[in-house]
């Protein structure tokens, strides 16, 4: 994949990643796309680990991403102790959520003081449509972006299809839905071979 | 008398081992929890809660933390985020550990290639479901539109596009 001529900076090609990760990269990277996550943190999470820092090529990513959703708790939390872990065992798992949540920890109770005193100001609502509506498109692109390789193939589209009608439309709860389609695709996966 | 610290605790570590997929998921349990049976707000603060963590950045846990600080001040936001965090994470440690020791073998490709449909359904399903949540009318549809183009299209950080829909919003053209 290019990337353009980037002559100062040797940026590796999309299918490699970087192995060697300090504790202070990680506590960077996730420093900052927590704090600037509106809206949620997925989709600053995969530009960054992805697009910047190259630690995960795409597949990689939806893998890993696969694996977080299916374990209970917060997605991109799981995606920290996961990458932590692989960078530098306990210790990266540790420093990962920890940098992860502080800013946002701090952030939301400021915003809580901030409400409890004031109510809500027309302004920040103001601010916080035009944010959301923007967060919203952000989230669609990395669907986009996961969707698209894996659609080559008619069954997965069909999951990817149906997985979307049943959650995004009927709002059906997660958990069935999860097991339900999960074992459908495990199933045809192992039946369709490539 | 038990204190509420003691509670928040157990509540959460319990939820935390529940929310398969995703916080989001246990929002409708935890909203029971805290209403219905501790009865430590109303639902109505329930809600504020919900959207003044929706506005902050971050994952999407945050509500924990502010149900937390309702209850039992700033250590119970320690409280709550911590042991809402720390079953799930304990578990994704391991069960990671064990993912990547078979990263070669047969049946690991064969589920990873299952999930992965499965995956990219939902984050287009949460898309969706947030675009409809946030989103009431056309000129906020052009927004979430451009945002996507940009994305996909440009190499413009979204964070620009982040900036000028807040301001658009301040200004009250949305």
């Amino acid at each position: 994949m290019a990337t353009g001529a980037q002559p100062s900076s040797p940026v590796p090609p999309a299918d490699v990643t970087v192995q060697d990760v300090t504790l202070a990269e990680i506590f960077l990277g996730f420093f900052t796309v927590s704090a600037i996550g509106f809206g949620g943190v997925l989709p600053w999470a995969r530009r960054m680990i992805v697009e910047q820092r190259h630690w995960l090529t795409p597949a990689e990513f939806t893998d890993l991403m696969g694996l977080c959703q299916f374990l209970p708790g917060p997605n991109i939390v799981n995606m920290a102790i996961c990458l932590g872990s692989r960078f530098r065992g306990p210790l990266g798992s540790v420093v990962a959520v920890l940098s992860l949540l502080s800013a946002p920890f701090t952030i939301v109770l400021l915003l809580a003081l901030v409400y409890a005193r004031y109510g809500q100001l027309e302004m920040v609502r103001g601010a916080l449509v035009g944010i959301s509506a923007s967060a919203a498109g952000l989230i669609l692109s990395i669907g986009f972006k996961m969707a698209l390789p894996v659609m080559r193939e008619l069954w997965m589209s069909v999951i990817v299809v149906l997985v979307f009608i049943a959650v995004g439309i009927f709002h059906w709860p997660l958990l069935p839905v999860l097991a339900v389609f999960a074992t459908a695709g495990v199933l045809a996966s192992w039946l369709i071979r490539w | 008398m038990k204190s509420p610290l003691f509670d928040l605790t157990t509540l959460f570590l319990t939820l935390s081992l529940l929310a398969v997929g995703g916080l989001a998921s246990v929002i409708p349990e935890m909203h029971r929890e805290v209403v219905e049976v501790q009865g430590w707000m109303s639902s109505g603060t329930f809600a504020d809660l919900y959207a003044i963590a929706q506005a902050s950045p971050g994952p999407n846990m945050m509500v924990v933390t502010l149900i937390g600080w309702h209850v039992g001040g700033l250590a119970g936001a320690f409280v709550a985020t911590a042991a809402c965090c720390a079953p799930s994470c304990l578990l994704t440690y391991f069960v990671h550990g064990l993912w990547d020791r078979f990263k070669d073998a047969p049946w690991r490709r064969i589920v990873q290639r299952g999930l992965a449909p499965v995956t990219a359904g939902l984050v287009l399903a949460s898309g969706y479901i947030v675009t409809r949540g946030a989103v009431e009318d056309w000129q906020a549809y052009v927004v979430t539109g451009i945002t996507l183009f940009v994305a996909l299209r440009t190499r413009i950080h979204p964070l620009w596009v982040m900036a000028v829909s807040g301001v658009l919003g301040v200004l009250g053209l949305l």
